[in-house]
């Protein structure tokens, strides 16, 4: 898998340890990691003292004898601490989680700062300094990135470019704004002598104002998620936090440069020269970032071969557009911001399904664990007596600044914004807005990379930083819940994805473009079409595989989307009633897929089950064609039941049970399509019957382990059995299954009565291995889903067991269940097998473990 | 103002227009502006082709329904009251505006755009979307890009996930019902004409 590749290498290259770190902390490490407090101390002493033997020894060149087992922690000192102390964030995350009463109440972000402290405690009384902190290089290049990336990868497209141009007014002159404000309040109180005596002048004022006006993603999105505001308030927030870091640090490398230039030098040509650079770094950043949205989109487009890695082409080329940004002196977090916003609608399109499923969890897990990692370091960090230097007047003027002119800001303009949006921003989103101004890892990053030459008061401004990102991701955190709901800010509201809505929005998209073309004006609908036009016909044909440029409608694949749902809570549902049936009746709509929708879209639309069994059956590649004509509906419950005697009775009593079981499947059916899947549980009593039977016999064969051969040996088996069956001659070409070497035997000779017996009730199932199958099945009644088709609607009691022996997880749910059917009242097939295992002596070695 | 008010004072019963559509007179003038653009030959009215002659529309998938909603039954043209009035459905709500309590339900509510995008799918005007109805909205709107079955297994889709009196058709009342959730302020208003 490349992203583990990718990942373990970001991890090697995690350092988030001063260098000098001593061994003796790894112990204090690994005692937290165990949260075991008590053993501490001793420990301690006695790996300090066994490592420095043993780095003695290692550093010795001579060796008078030859060592069985060297101690060589110098080897993997560095590594192994980052192992570590991932190991332990992560582990403090899981704390954290463990109790969601305290969760809703404090922000997981806030927990993870306060355990921050705890462990920076530990390490504290263990090692008298701070040895481990976070230091900028590491944040900014090693846990940065993929924070970012993930964030703007899974932006709500849609809703941030239509909201793009408050997002970029916030984002930009909300900034400069907050930074120039707050520098210069500050510069007039300490003017005032509201602080005392520091030795800070306006431009340090201002750089310090330019790195605390960074609202932090990480912060504001671990807590707006748990608030689920209105998604215009979100995106609101949420791109502004994310572009506004990027214009902090184009600000904050501009005033720096004023810092370390002077006061005097500063004349009009130079801050000419400052704005001229702002404007080129943000907007050379954005086109870097977009340059490589269009190398990774064209990358996509032919890595078919390499499905493997083709996720990580994204994360890789991702952080190079990061990486590439900061060689250039560009904003990096700019320019991976568009980089995945951009990208992110045509990898897609172009990689394969699994691949864009990989790609948002690799991301996912990234992101959140440096996000962890973030905190906890941030709690880390204030255990330290070196950078508190106290000074009340500045520390509290700080804080009173920058939640004053947030919010003048965020009212200000979003008055203007309201000036001429069409769905004004009320008055409590503002205000909402203007709280959520949550200070984090950035502006602490910016604060630690200070240059204490230039600023002498760099200790104070960093405790500063770190109190305001206390305050606002603990206390501001704490309290934005209650806020929300006091102030009764528009929730989001949760619906399902719905076809009609969907329908609705693009017909009123339409209806909006000719409404404007009709009054002769040019709005807003004239530029998303302009816009869409333009992409249809240039950016996608450059940036898409023409495949999936054929079938990229959006609709349709809403479409395709809820089908996969249902087919997914189908499935799931079915087993969790713990019928076999509905197991199966996936494959109903597996195969309905495919006729429906034509043999040119079965590999867009990927059906899940063609997927999984081309996945599992792996190991022999057996291609779908094949599986499918092999197969024959041998169910079991029909075979297991019959005796040769009273073979016919049985057919009628399976018949009867069939008809029941397919009555009140059908009725579930028919329930599930609904979007809100609910069983009626007063129907039919047979399949209620049906189902406690069923699960009784689970439970009385749960103890026999049976059927858990390995896969391999089953596919040779099946192989076998087809020889046999070759040699057999069986008249009705019936290809046994795992389980189905009993009805083999009886197929033998029985074989007339069952072959009519199929013909008239397994009309649909024996198709599958006729050509003639798919014509029939292609009549389809339109009026309904694929899963509510009468003709079918038989079918996945009849298929219960085709294909399922191969894989062996699934075997070992079948087996018990199988023998169940053999063993039970209503068949009374106890005796069978005795009679059964003799024609088939090949099998037995197959047959011994599920019936020992 | 002097022109505003003598351009205005040429269209007659503007008050009343003004009222009812809740548009301003700079709106008016230059929806008239505009009327009298299209209306090439002078006539004081349009007629289909009038909007057919837009070009841009006639690139619109469902374009001639959204002309064939300025058209009521039988007629065949369409005067500037007529024109103002259905555009005003566009108008965004205006939450200042004090509601006077007997007033008539304003053209802009969100029933009145609803039913606007109703109509241009209930071409039968049986107050139902029948499945052909909406089949022939999907396939203009979805183009060549998905094949009849397709197009037929999302109507039926669309179909059942609004249609609560299983009757295979979508009625008004089921269709607000089934975008309760929408915000039709938002999606169907246009900026400008606030």
């Amino acid at each position: 898998m490349a992203f583990l590749q990718q990942f373990a290498l970001l991890l090697a290259l995690l350092i988030i340890f001063s260098t000098s770190c001593k061994t003796a902390m790894l112990e204090v490490d690994s005692a937290e990691v165990g949260l075991n407090y008590s053993l501490k101390s001793s420990a301690i002493e006695n790996i300090s003292t066994s490592t420095n033997d043993s780095t003695g020894g290692h550093g010795s060149s001579t060796i008078t004898t030859l060592p069985i087992v060297i101690w060589k922690w110098h080897h993997v000192e560095t590594p192994y601490l980052v192992a570590l102390w991932i190991l332990t964030c992560w582990l403090c995350k899981l704390v954290a989680e463990l109790n969601h009463n305290i969760t809703s109440v404090i922000p997981e972000s806030g927990l993870l700062i306060m355990m921050g402290f705890i462990l920076g405690g530990i390490v504290w009384g263990a090692d008298k300094a701070q040895t481990f902190k976070l230091i900028p290089v590491n944040f900014f290049y090693y846990l940065l990135p993929q924070i970012v990336l993930d964030a703007s990868y899974c932006m709500p497209n849609k809703l941030f470019f239509s909201n793009l141009g408050a997002i970029l007014v916030h984002a930009v002159i909300g900034t400069c704004w907050n930074a120039g404000t707050v520098g210069i309040a500050l510069w007039g109180c300490y003017e005032g002598g509201a602080m005392g005596n520091l030795n800070i002048g306006l431009l340090q004022f201002l750089l310090f104002g330019a790195l605390m006006s960074a609202v932090d993603p990480v912060a504001v999105i671990a807590v707006f998620e748990e608030v689920h505001v209105n998604e215009v308030l979100y995106i609101l927030v949420f791109g502004e936090s994310l572009l506004n870091d990027g214009v902090t640090v184009v600000l904050y490398n501009v005033f720096d440069a004023f810092v370390s230039l002077g006061g005097p030098k500063i004349n009009a040509a130079e801050i000419i020269k400052g704005i001229i650079s702002f404007f080129v770094v943000s907007f050379g950043g954005s086109f870097l970032g977009v340059v490589f949205a269009v190398l990774i989109s064209m990358l996509t487009r032919v890595t078919k071969n390499v499905q493997v890695i083709e996720a990580g082409f994204i994360i890789v080329l991702g952080y190079l557009s990061y990486l590439t940004a900061e060689m250039l002196s560009l904003s990096a977090i700019l320019s991976i911001t568009f980089c995945g916003v951009c990208c992110q609608k045509y990898i897609t399109a172009n990689m394969d399904e699994k691949s864009v499923t990989t790609l948002r969890y690799v991301l996912k897990v990234m992101a959140n664990g440096s996000e962890t990692m973030i905190f906890v370091f941030l709690g880390l960090s204030a255990i330290d007596q070196n950078i508190w230097v106290w000074n009340t007047g500045f520390i509290l003027l700080t804080i009173l600044f920058i939640v004053i002119f947030r919010f003048m800001g965020v009212f200000f303009l979003n008055w203007l914004l309201n000036q001429s949006r069409l769905i004004p921003i009320d008055l409590t989103d503002q205000f909402v807005m203007g709280y959520g101004g949550l200070r984090g890892a950035v502006a602490y990053g910016l604060a630690a990379s200070l240059d204490e030459k230039k600023i002498p008061e760099k200790n104070l401004m960093l405790g500063t930083t770190l109190i305001v990102v206390y305050f606002t991701v603990i206390l501001q955190g704490i309290t934005m819940k209650p806020l929300v709901q006091w102030l009764k800010v528009k929730r989001a509201a949760h619906s399902d994805l719905k076809l009609i809505e969907k329908l609705n929005n693009r017909a009123f998209d339409h209806i909006l473009s000719a409404v404007e073309d009709i009054c002769g004006r040019i709005g807003d609908n004239w530029w998303t079409r302009g816009w869409n036009r333009f992409e249809e016909n240039y950016i996608s044909w450059l940036l898409m595989k023409p495949k999936a440029r054929k079938n990229r409608d959006y609709l349709f694949s809403i479409f395709h989307k809820l089908n996969l749902e249902d087919a997914v809570n189908y499935v799931s549902e079915g087993e969790r009633q713990g019928s076999l049936a509905f197991i199966r009746s996936d494959e109903v709509a597996n195969v309905d897929f495919k006729k429906q929708f034509g043999s040119e879209f079965t590999d867009v639309m990927p059906d899940i089950m063609v997927n999984m069994s081309n996945y599992e059956l792996g190991i022999e590649n057996f291609s779908v064609t094949s599986i499918v004509k092999d197969t024959i509906p041998s169910v079991s419950l029909d075979i297991h039941g019959k005796d040769r005697k009273n073979a016919a009775d049985d057919i009628n009593a399976h018949h009867l049970l069939q008809q029941h079981l397919y009555r009140s499947r059908k009725n579930h059916r028919h329930k599930f399509s609904r979007s809100h899947f609910s069983i009626n549980q007063s129907e039919d009593e047979v399949q209620e019957i049906f189902q406690r039977t069923m699960r009784s016999r689970l439970e009385s064969f749960k103890s026999a382990k049976m059927g858990v051969n390995p896969a391999k040996k089953i596919t040779k088996h099946h192989k076998k059995d087809l020889t046999h069956k070759m040699a057999n001659g069986h008249p009705d070409g019936t290809d046994h299954l795992y389980g189905d070497e009993v009805d083999s035997a009886v197929g033998s000779e029985t074989g007339a009565i069952r072959g009519t017996f199929m013909r008239d009730t397994y009309t649909v199932r024996a198709g599958i291995e006729n050509p003639v199958f798919l014509p029939a099945m292609d009549s389809p009644t339109h009026s309904s889903l694929p899963w509510l088709m009468e003709t079918d609607a038989v079918a996945p009691s009849q298929r219960a067991q085709w294909r399922l022996p191969w894989t062996p997880n699934r075997l070992r749910r079948l087996a018990p269940m199988r023998v169940s059917t053999c063993s039970t009242d209503s068949f009374l097939m106890a005796d069978l097998e005795e009679h059964e295992e003799k024609p088939q002596t090949d099998h037995e070695e197959e047959i011994r473990p599920v019936f020992d | 103002m002097g022109s505003t008010n003598s351009t205005l004072l040429k269209i007659p019963n503007v008050e009343v227009l003004m009222q009812e559509t809740g548009f301003s007179p700079a709106h008016i003038i230059r929806l008239h502006d505009r009327f009298k653009a299209l209306d090439k030959e002078g006539r004081g009215h349009l007629c289909p082709h009038d909007f057919g002659a837009i070009k841009e529309l006639a690139m619109n998938p469902i374009g001639d329904r959204i002309i064939g909603a300025f058209f009521s039954p039988g007629k065949e043209t369409v005067d500037f009251h007529t024109f103002v009035k259905i555009l005003a459905h566009f108008r965004p709500v205006d939450k200042d505006r004090p509601k006077e309590p007997n007033s008539p339900e304003p053209i802009n509510s969100r029933s009145n755009k609803l039913k606007f995008a109703f109509q241009l799918y209930d071409q039968d005007k049986d107050g139902k979307i029948s499945r052909d109805e909406l089949l022939q909205v999907l396939r203009a709107m979805l183009g060549m890009q998905v094949t009849d079955e397709q197009l037929e297994s999302i109507a039926d889709r669309t179909i059942q996930e609004a249609d609560l009196d299983r009757d295979d058709a979508i009625s008004f009342e089921e269709f607000r019902k089934s975008l309760e959730k929408i915000n039709i302020d938002h999606k169907m208003s246009i900026r400008f004409l606030r």
